[in-house]
């Protein structure tokens, strides 16, 4: 099989599955326990706090370990909100374009009777920073901005939103699950108060995430229990899970110059070969502004959903969209927030390489994609009349 | 770095490819997660042919939730168990699987004119619509686009080529008391050419012992007789829910209940809630058995009579598809079925147009009810079929 879709989740890396077997089999112990079991548990669930807290430029007490990158949001949406809002400050912000687990965590949000504005994206897929200086209000208690987008890559402008935030004296969240590994991240010059992560983007297993907390930044838990994570995650560690994530993290930081440069290089040379083969493929969002493995492809007059298993049974594994939206009806948000159109963006496939991409690989897919692309439009109703369609409206991408 | 994880990702993900790909074509099995397509694809996969699973989701499960029969899930349309049971058949043998999402062509070509269909005062038959629009046509074409030729359902019903004709012919099943051929009269040369169903020559029983011979997992899975999205059987309930979740207007008064004669007998409340031949829940008592013979949707009135009233020999059909020929110029003699499970009755169906027909039966039929199809035998042979005025 060929495997385009890292963005779902990454194999486990070899060197992080022998980190965490030594804590399935004798460092079995419980983290919180007094006996030197549970201090041997308690050093590693510690090193891999240590780990994940480099990755991010971070200090290991500001690391929340948590079951992933959805609760790590839900945490840090839910728990700032709980904790720092006042009748006074209702208003969050938010982009359009964010995963399901912060704008369905918004949703929430809304519920309990807060005020969310969604940020729309630019065509290009990035957020204006401006756009969020100008939904500011005097309530405005929490802006949660992502990193990277998961369906398109772009890259949004943190590092500019986290200054207007501090200007503004408003919490800053950002959901960094689709940029850990593939950008370096450092939280103070990124300007976050809060940042989350999940172990499974970056070869790491899946159950597993972080959320970072900027000391004196408020939270409630979601749940309660025991003292767990300084009271803000009550629960046994899940340590196997932690020592993988840090494991990842470590390898994650090592490898991340090396990695970009050649992935982004095989990607590029996918995407412009997919380009020049296909009549009317069109590459969504900025193509400067990306991170180095994802590219979003709309083949106009071919369905996503025959493409997805049309491709799946030559051998090549892609998505139509985020792994947690499949199966749906509505069209990507993404997509249609940048100015697609309820059939194109049906017509789309994201393709995102990694770390066991090998250039044969993508050699066979560029092959093997014209080839069932031609088939599905040739099978489609209105064939015609959508090639024609699409040829009006494409804008030359090169 | 590069590459160092490729052939770990082999080993961990595993392969598409099937023990058999590449001797004969592929074919795509409908599944919808019961006993009868589940033994289909269990039968194809067991004689060596390169097979892969299609479960249709037709309908979310989160809308109307109080229309989704009462408790059990596994009674509701399109439930993530349905979906489950199709998967985990797919998984035991292990051939390819998907789910496509046809909710909105569902919605558009089905369900939509169901409701307008019973709002008119007419009794519509959603599984022929389905079959025509979505199984073999959305379906057909999904299955088309991914590389397969040829679709399988679970359907008791028979296709076969006649080489005088040219064309492709479609029987009743073997079993009678399972023939579902009424539902597929609407299905062109095109479609049954690309259709097979395997279980046409079983019967039920067999159909059963194949499945537990095969070790099928929903072999003991039992029977739904309702339609696939009113598990409950309650079709007012569901139009009722329908119309309010799409803010859509119910337009449907309480009006005169009628006599043949035009007396006035009492009221009705709402033509939507009866159907034509319906006895009970007429509210009144004549002392005679008193049963629905016209929906009068012009004037809001229930025409009612004795059962003899119901009686009719003669019907206009519309939209004929015709099978086993092109359309005929000349009259047919036929036996023509005007219900799932009405017994064929003989008749001279005399074409008026390439597609409409004027049908007259030989002895009176009770209750031909506008909406229903009429559907033409001779022998084990459906002609070919079309919709009552």
């Amino acid at each position: 099989m060929i495997y385009l879709d890292y963005n779902a989740t990454t194999p486990l890396d070899a060197q992080v599955l022998q980190a965490m077997l030594p804590c399935m089999e004798r460092t079995f112990g419980n983290a919180s326990s007094i006996h030197s079991a549970g201090q041997h548990a308690r050093a590693a669930v510690d090193r891999a706090r240590e780990s994940v807290a480099a990755l991010i430029g971070a200090s290991p007490a500001e690391i929340v370990f948590t079951s992933g990158g959805t609760e790590a949001n839900n945490l840090a949406l839910l728990g700032l909100v709980s904790a720092a809002s006042s009748s006074t400050r209702r208003h969050v912000i938010a982009t359009a374009i964010e995963h399901h687990a912060v704008l369905n965590a918004c949703q929430e949000l809304e519920r309990r009777g807060f005020d969310v504005t969604y940020l729309q994206a630019r065509s290009n897929g990035v957020v204006d920073a401006q756009d969020v200086r100008r939904a500011i209000t005097s309530e405005t208690v929490l802006i949660s901005a992502m990193h990277a987008n998961n369906e398109i890559g772009t890259i949004q402008p943190i590092e500019e939103i986290g200054r207007i935030a501090a200007e503004a004296d408003i919490y800053f969240h950002c959901d960094a699950v689709q940029s850990a590994g593939k950008l370096r991240l450092d939280v103070n010059q990124l300007g976050v108060d809060l940042l989350s992560i999940s172990a499974h983007k970056f070869y790491g297993p899946k159950g597993v995430g972080a959320l970072y907390v900027r000391p004196g930044t408020p939270l409630e838990p979601l749940f309660f229990g025991g003292h767990h994570e300084r009271d803000r995650r009550p629960g046994t560690e899940n340590v196997p899970g932690i020592v993988g994530i840090g494991k990842a993290a470590e390898l994650a930081r090592a490898c991340l110059d090396e990695d970009t440069s050649w992935i982004a290089a095989l990607r590029d040379r996918f995407e412009t070969a997919l380009v020049d083969s296909i009549p009317d493929a069109r590459i969504n969002g900025n193509r400067e502004t990306r991170v180095c493995n994802t590219t979003n492809v709309t083949f106009t007059g071919a369905g996503g959903e025959a493409l997805l298993i049309a491709l799946d049974l030559e051998g090549i594994a892609c998505s139509t969209g985020a792994a947690c939206s499949s199966g749906s009806v509505e069209p990507s948000h993404v997509l249609t927030a940048i100015g697609l159109s309820d059939d194109e963006a049906r017509s789309t496939l994201r393709f995102s390489l990694g770390r066991g991409t090998a250039a044969h690989e993508i050699d066979r897919a560029i092959e093997v994609i014209p080839r069932v692309v031609e088939r599905i439009r040739s099978l489609s109703p209105r064939s015609d009349l959508s090639a024609k369609d699409a040829r009006a409206r494409t804008v030359p991408v090169r | 770095m590069q590459a160092p994880n490729a052939i770990q990702i082999e080993n961990a993900v595993g392969s598409t490819a099937q023990p058999h790909a590449g001797c004969q074509a592929r074919i795509a099995v409908a599944m919808s997660g019961g006993v009868d397509s589940s033994t289909v694809a269990a039968m194809l996969y067991q004689r060596g042919q390169s097979i892969i699973g299609l479960t249709m989701q037709l309908w979310n499960h989160r809308r109307l939730p109080q229309l989704q029969g009462d408790g059990a899930i596994q009674h509701r349309c399109c439930s993530p168990d349905d979906v489950y049971d199709a998967r985990r058949v797919a998984e035991y043998f292990g051939f390819p699987f998907y789910v496509v999402n046809f909710e909105r062509e569902f919605e558009e070509t089905v369900i939509r004119p169901f409701a307008n269909d019973y709002l008119e005062g007419r009794t519509p038959i959603p599984c022929t619509l389905c079959n025509n629009h979505v199984k073999f046509d959305q379906l057909l074409s999904t299955a088309r686009q991914i590389g397969v030729d040829k679709i399988a359902t679970g359907h008791y019903a028979r296709i076969r080529f006649n080489p005088d004709s040219g064309r492709h012919e479609l029987l009743r099943a073997c079993d009678e008391s399972k023939d579902q051929s009424y539902f597929l009269f609407g299905l062109t040369q095109e479609q049954l050419s690309r259709a097979e169903f395997p279980l046409g020559e079983l019967t039920k029983q067999e159909v059963r012992e194949i499945a537990r011979s095969l070790a099928v997992p929903v072999a003991e899975k039992p029977e739904s007789q309702e339609i696939c999205f009113v598990p409950s059987g309650n079709y007012v309930r569901f139009i009722e829910g329908y119309f309010q979740e799409q803010r859509m207007p119910l337009a449907d008064e309480p009006g005169d209940i009628v006599s043949m004669s035009g007396e006035v007998l009492g009221r009705h409340d709402g033509l939507r809630h009866y159907t034509v031949g319906q006895r009970r829940g007429l509210g009144f008592a004549t002392g005679r058995p008193t049963y629905v013979v016209e929906i009068d949707r012009a004037r809001n009135r229930l025409i009612v009579g004795e059962d003899a009233a119901l009686h009719q020999t003669a019907c206009e059909v519309r939209d004929v598809n015709w099978i086993a020929f092109a359309s005929p110029s000349e009259s047919i003699a036929a036996r023509v079925r005007i219900r799932h499970r009405h017994e064929a009755a003989e008749a001279i169906i005399e074409p008026t147009s390439h597609d409409t027909a004027h049908v007259t039966f030989r002895e009176p039929q009770r209750a031909i009810t506008p909406g229903q199809a009429a559907v033409f035998y001779l022998g084990e042979r459906v002609l070919g079929g079309g919709w009552i005025r």
